[in-house]
């Protein structure tokens, strides 16, 4: 393209000799050529680099270095206004530890995840199946079961929050009119940690769902074929063909919506309808992130804010390493009964 | 192309996917539909089926209550700042790590995947003691800073680049004398769009829908979309048509975003997922 093709050849393939530029017009080219050859060489070695560093710069400084700073203020008394004070080593644990609104955030945090991540994946390995077929306007389906995606947590726990009315709400409504009694939705411990979950099922389910059908499609369709022939039903290949397939998939899924899930702050807080929103009255519906911001904005103590972050990181790997293992296993289990036919 | 030799699905399978696409719009509906009638609805025995003529008058009273159109400026400014950082920063990191050879390139791609795994939701203590440092608390600049790059983004954008562009192609253009940037900018580049417009869309999202952060840096004279609404329910909160005049007012911009780009976003999370 233009008249520095030669060196750029060069530097391509640093073994060969340099060669001669083509053709010199002017006794100015020659003195110029090498100059122009190092600058190429550097450009391919050096411009990776310039590409990546904006990247890494600004994260580092948005993203790494305040998860770091975090377990530093975590050691000191820190306060919203005052600002940093004494060094009091591991005391803030301690005391977000031995807070009894601690033991139950964690507790409602794990028991809103474990309700909405089991039935999710399996009605989202449904649907996937459902989505996997030869769909009339595959797309405009595709995008129906990502509706839900589009309405903000805050929306989402409003909305639901109204539908799980104690006296007033839809679902009571219709409880009564089929002869059930009314459920204390907002009050009864383990009936919000419901609520709460259908909010995230809600939203994320066909997300998942579509991340499962793109790697159904990936299956090789003559699998199937060669078990349509032994005489499989449509229900046994989906079990014994199709989800052992897509095994990583799932645990991909089971791993993000984990870490998602276990920071979960917008729903469980709009869920709220009292004016302190931490909760409910009996912290029946906390969860950790909603301590950390009680901790840190409105007890204004940026160290056990801090604190509680860290327990809830520690939490998150501990329970991602958890569901990790657990379905390698499952999956594992599932081969081998696979293979044992 | 992804028929299956056992050929047409059956009603069955329309029928599941008609009941699980209407179980997804009713909250929806349900949201207009309290938010179009007056506040007294809600305790009456049976809620009624239809839309009521109050949609506007209660939309009324949301902008009465909240700054509303403010917050719509602060989320729009916010998410498309945003979105357009993180897909300028992620191009170029990614298209290295997907088309260059350098000293260090699989290290770093691993901590870029690594660091996904972190909620970075956690180091909003040290982020906020910052912005308060600089005296940013408040102002929307607070809001934007922590999200103009993300891990994502660059893993996004590698993992398209890695096949949309032939490494021959890349060859031919050092061959006619292009320089790095030129080659990005006149092969890479073309070949980036549709995912540079996923990742912008799916960025724009994601930041209109987030709560936390803002919650903590932005007053409520100054809010996004997402905190309106917290003081709405915060505010008034036995009237629900009020609240859900609001949230249906401030779902319907990412609503018109979806229908217009709804192929991109299904595009985007299953392009995402199979190589995630």
């Amino acid at each position: 393209m233009t008249g520095d093709a030669a060196p750029d050849e060069g530097a391509a393939s640093p073994v060969a000799t340099p060669p001669e530029p083509p053709v010199v017009r002017r006794s100015g080219a020659r003195a110029a050529s090498p100059w122009r050859e190092r600058l190429s060489r550097w450009d391919v070695r050096y411009s990776p680099y310039v590409y990546i560093s904006p990247f890494f710069l600004l994260f580092l400084v948005v993203g790494m270095f305040p998860l770091v700073y975090t377990a530093v203020v975590s050691v000191y008394d820190w306060s919203l206004i005052g600002g940093k004070g004494e060094f009091v080593g591991l005391q803030n644990y301690r005391d977000v530890l031995e807070n009894p609104y601690f033991v139950k955030s964690a507790v409602n945090t794990v028991s809103i995840f474990v309700l909405s991540s089991g039935p999710q994946i399996l009605i989202a390995l449904a649907l996937a199946g459902l989505l996997d077929n030869a769909l009339r306007g595959a797309t405009l389906w595709r995008m129906g079961v990502l509706l839900p995606f589009v309405v903000a947590p805050v929306a989402v726990g409003i909305i639901f929050g109204s539908l799980f009315g104690d006296r007033y709400g839809l679902i009571n409504e219709a409880l009564n009119w089929v002869g059930l009694p009314s459920v204390s939705w907002h009050t009864d411990r383990l009936a919000s940690h419901l609520a709460i979950a259908t909010m995230v099922n809600w939203r994320w389910t066909g997300y998942n769902a579509l991340i499962l059908l793109a790697a159904m499609q990936a299956v090789p369709r003559d699998l199937y074929d060669a078990s349509a022939i032994d005489g499989a039903s449509r229900f046994k290949q989906f079990t014994r063909i199709t989800v052992p397939s897509i095994r990583p998939t799932v645990i991909f899924v089971v791993i993000t919506s984990t870490i998602g899930g276990l920071q979960i702050f917008a729903e469980p807080r709009m869920f709220d309808s009292t004016l302190a929103q931490n909760g409910g009255s009996d912290r029946q519906f906390s969860t950790m992130t909603m301590l950390v911001y009680d901790f840190g904005w409105h007890l204004r103590d940026l160290g056990r804010a801090s604190a509680t972050a860290w327990l809830l990181f520690l939490l998150i790997i501990v329970i991602a390493l958890l569901n990790y293992v657990l379905s390698r296993r499952f999956g594992a289990l599932a081969h081998l009964t696979r293979r044992r036919r | 192309m992804t028929a299956r030799s056992v050929g047409r699905p059956g009603f069955l399978v329309y029928g599941l996917l008609t009941a699980f696409i209407v179980g997804s719009a009713l909250p929806l509906y349900w949201s207009f539909l309290i938010g179009s009638h007056t506040k007294e609805v809600i305790t009456r025995d049976t809620p009624p089926m239809l839309p009521g003529g109050h949609f506007l008058a209660n939309a009324q009273r949301v902008f009465d209550s909240v700054p509303f159109w403010k917050a719509l400026g602060n989320s729009l400014m916010v998410s498309s700042v945003a979105a357009t950082s993180v897909v300028f920063f992620g191009t170029l990191a990614g298209y290295a790590f997907a088309k260059l050879r350098f000293r260090g390139s699989t290290p770093l791609l691993v901590f870029v995947v690594v660091t996904m795994a972190v909620p970075t939701q956690l180091g909003v203590v040290p982020l906020f003691i910052v912005m308060a440092k600089l005296g940013w608390t408040g102002s929307v600049w607070a809001a934007i800073v922590p999200t103009i790059v993300t891990a994502f983004g660059v893993f996004f954008m590698r993992q398209y680049l890695i096949d949309a562009v032939p490494d021959e192609l890349i060859e031919a253009a050092r061959v006619d004398g292009c320089s790095q940037f030129r080659t990005f900018v006149t092969v890479a580049l073309p070949a980036a769009r549709p995912a540079m417009a996923i990742l912008w869309l799916f960025t724009f999202m994601m930041t209109w829908t987030d709560f936390f952060w803002p919650l903590i840096v932005l007053p409520a004279e100054n809010p996004t979309v997402q905190i309106a609404l917290n003081q709405l329910q915060s505010g008034y909160f036995k009237d629900y048509a009020l609240v859900l005049a609001g949230t249906t007012l401030a779902t319907i911009p990412l609503l018109v975003l979806f229908v217009a780009t709804g192929r991109q976003f299904v595009a985007g999370i299953m392009q995402g997922a199979v190589k995630g």
